[in-house]
């Protein structure tokens, strides 16, 4: 796939739940574009619908309202398999219990493509060793998912996202659990990815400041809008003085993060 | 996959115990019988005297042949639901299959006094019963997994399990009531778990539903390998997760329930092998599991078999009690053990 072409459209895009055939809506009016080659941060307050934006993206929940495009077809409509060969994600829910090494933690990434055994082809084998090496995680490939930290373990997700061999990745604050070592050089690993493999990026965070220095470009959701533009776009036009309401926080635009009054 | 010798040489030896269990269960017996004999017979030669032949072919070899079965289909069973459930604790008896299929058993042995004759002749054949005990452990766990839909804590699962068991406990304790002593007798016998005394035929109708089981389980070794991460990452790698799972349910209601139809309710068997297998192979994947599963799933129940004849006497103990006195001692090392890997 071409540089900067466009995968996820989201047009005039309403999300939220229908509960007692009740809409209770979310966000509205949003629209968005993400495009190959290209990392994007989406970052907005506690319960302003994160989640639900990146359920609705992945076709996991239905929108109330305007359309979801994946490579130009909508999102419902691709078949669970079609989905899992165009959409792998990364989860912050901790793993059920098991005894997978890490070497089989990202073979399962293959799954879209091996037979109803889920046995490994040569080629299979190439792609999550390619993964592993990626992620620089092959020296870690025989340790059980459950030995190594969880900076280490978050890698090893992404390297199974890789494996899975799509064009668009989504992951749920990944940066969450890490300190400030692990967070850059987890998102510096996105970057590099977006970048040097061409796939599209798209990841939620609280680490605003370290999103305008990493992202290409940023997704801000607010109690009024949801608006998607570069990180230098973003702060000239102020839109980071609406992201909490809170007086007492306000962006300071030359340090590029916020500061307490 | 790392280990590919060391699981080779496992299965080998596995296999290896498997089979010579099989012949020492058939050796053993209160009528004492020459190993030569028992191999004659087996091989389909003559033994010294017809009735150790007779022994052999109608009594021992079925009953060995029911061990291997029970033994089986509830361990793959167990595999199944410790991961759907992603709860290492779970298993037919522990989350109220057993006790599900027992009480659709209870329904037909004491409850056919109320149903007119034909029927009743019908639900009291071995047909009737598989059935019913079939249809009594498939009702629970669809009750069961209704509950867990809206419970993200796997303990709470397995407090629903017991609380399934107490309740149909409860009304198979008010049918008892209402039954004759010989009905009651049936059933605790029944209920008493017993691999013996069951015809060639019934053996075919067990094999056969086993089978069909255990098929089903294998339909699913793909989807259980993905649901080791969860359902939210077995979705998104193409699983359709609906579809196991409802693969899942009927093969473990067919096994359980045939299997507790005819041997009566085989406790713990279905929760240790899987660990069993586990511990061995230090592994999740479930193509190995699979197989490491069946083979531990019919040596303990071989073994297990072995011990309810005590050696020199007429005595048989029933198989639930063994199985219960080898298997609740294990559940609380697994406990007490709490691996990080198995127990987070």
């Amino acid at each position: 796939m071409e540089k900067g072409t466009t995968l996820l459209q989201a047009i005039n895009l309403s999300i939220g739940y229908t509960a007692k055939k009740q809409a209770a809506t979310i966000a509205s009016n949003i629209n968005l574009e993400l495009k190959a080659g290209s990392l994007t941060a989406l970052i907005g307050a506690n319960g302003i619908g994160k989640s639900t934006l990146l359920r609705t993206l992945t076709g996991i929940q239905q929108p109330l309202s305007g359309n979801v495009l994946l490579n130009n077809m909508a999102v419902a409509e691709y078949s669970a398999q079609e989905l899992s060969q165009n959409l792998s994600i990364v989860l912050t829910e901790a793993l059920p219990p098991s005894n997978l090494t890490v070497f089989e933690l990202v073979a399962l990434g293959r799954q879209p493509y091996t037979n109803w055994l889920g046995s490994l082809s040569d080629d299979d084998f190439t792609k999550v060793n390619i993964a592993l090496k990626l992620t620089q995680t092959a020296h870690l490939s025989h340790k059980k998912h459950f030995e190594i930290s969880d900076g280490q373990l978050q890698k090893v997700l992404i390297a199974r996202a890789l494996a899975q061999d799509t064009p668009l990745i989504i992951l749920d604050e990944p940066t969450t659990h890490l300190d400030l070592l692990h967070k850059v050089n987890l998102l510096r690993l996105l970057k590099k990815l977006a970048q040097e493999a061409n796939k599209c990026i798209l990841y939620s965070t609280h680490d605003l400041d370290l999103a305008l220095q990493l992202s290409d470009r940023i997704i801000v959701m607010t109690p009024q809008t949801v608006v998607q533009g570069t990180p230098q776009n973003l702060i000239d036009n102020n839109v980071f003085d609406t992201l909490f309401n809170d007086a007492n926080i306000v962006f300071d635009k030359d340090k590029g993060g916020f500061v307490v009054k | 996959m790392q280990h590919p010798k060391r699981n080779i040489a496992l299965f080998i030896i596995l296999g290896i115990a498997l089979a010579l269990l099989f012949i020492v269960n058939i050796s053993l017996g209160s009528v004492k019988i020459p190993m030569q004999d028992v191999l004659q017979s087996l091989t389909g030669g003559d033994a010294s005297k017809t009735t150790w032949q007779y022994i052999i072919i109608n009594y021992r070899l079925p009953k060995a042949i029911t061990a291997l079965l029970v033994g089986m289909g509830l361990s793959v069973s167990g595999l199944l639901m410790q991961t759907l459930f992603r709860n290492p604790l779970a298993g037919p008896d522990v989350l109220g299959l057993s006790s599900g299929a027992s009480l659709g058993v209870a329904f037909v042995i004491l409850g056919s006094a109320v149903l007119p004759g034909a029927m009743a002749g019908f639900f009291l054949s071995s047909y009737g019963i598989v059935l019913a005990s079939t249809l009594g452990s498939f009702v629970v766990l669809l009750a069961v997994l209704a509950v867990a839909q809206h419970l993200r804590d796997t303990m709470a699962i397995l407090i629903i399990g017991l609380m399934f068991t107490s309740f149909t406990g409860a009304i198979v304790g008010v049918l008892t009531y209402f039954s004759t002593a010989e009905q009651l007798q049936k059933y605790t016998f029944w209920s008493l778990g017993s691999l013996g005394n069951l015809s060639w035929g019934n053996i075919i109708i067990l094999g056969l539903v086993t089978l069909a089981g255990l098929l089903l389980s294998a339909l699913c070794i793909k989807p259980l390998d993905a649901l080791l991460l969860g359902e939210r990452y077995a979705k998104s790698m193409g699983i359709d997760f609906n579809k196991t799972r409802f693969i899942i349910i009927l093969a473990t209601s067919l096994l359980t329930g045939c299997i507790t139809a005819f041997a009566g309710p085989v406790a713990f068997v279905g929760l240790v092998v899987p660990h069993m297998a586990k511990l061995l192979f230090k592994t999740s994947n479930h193509m190995l599991l699979f197989w490491a599963t069946l083979l531990c799933g019919g040596i303990l129940l071989l073994l297990c078999d072995i011990f309810t004849q005590l050696p020199g006497s007429s005595f048989v103990l029933p198989i639930n009690a063994i199985t219960s006195i080898v298997g609740a001692p294990v559940v609380i090392a697994l406990l007490l053990g709490k691996r990080k890997g198995i127990f987070n």
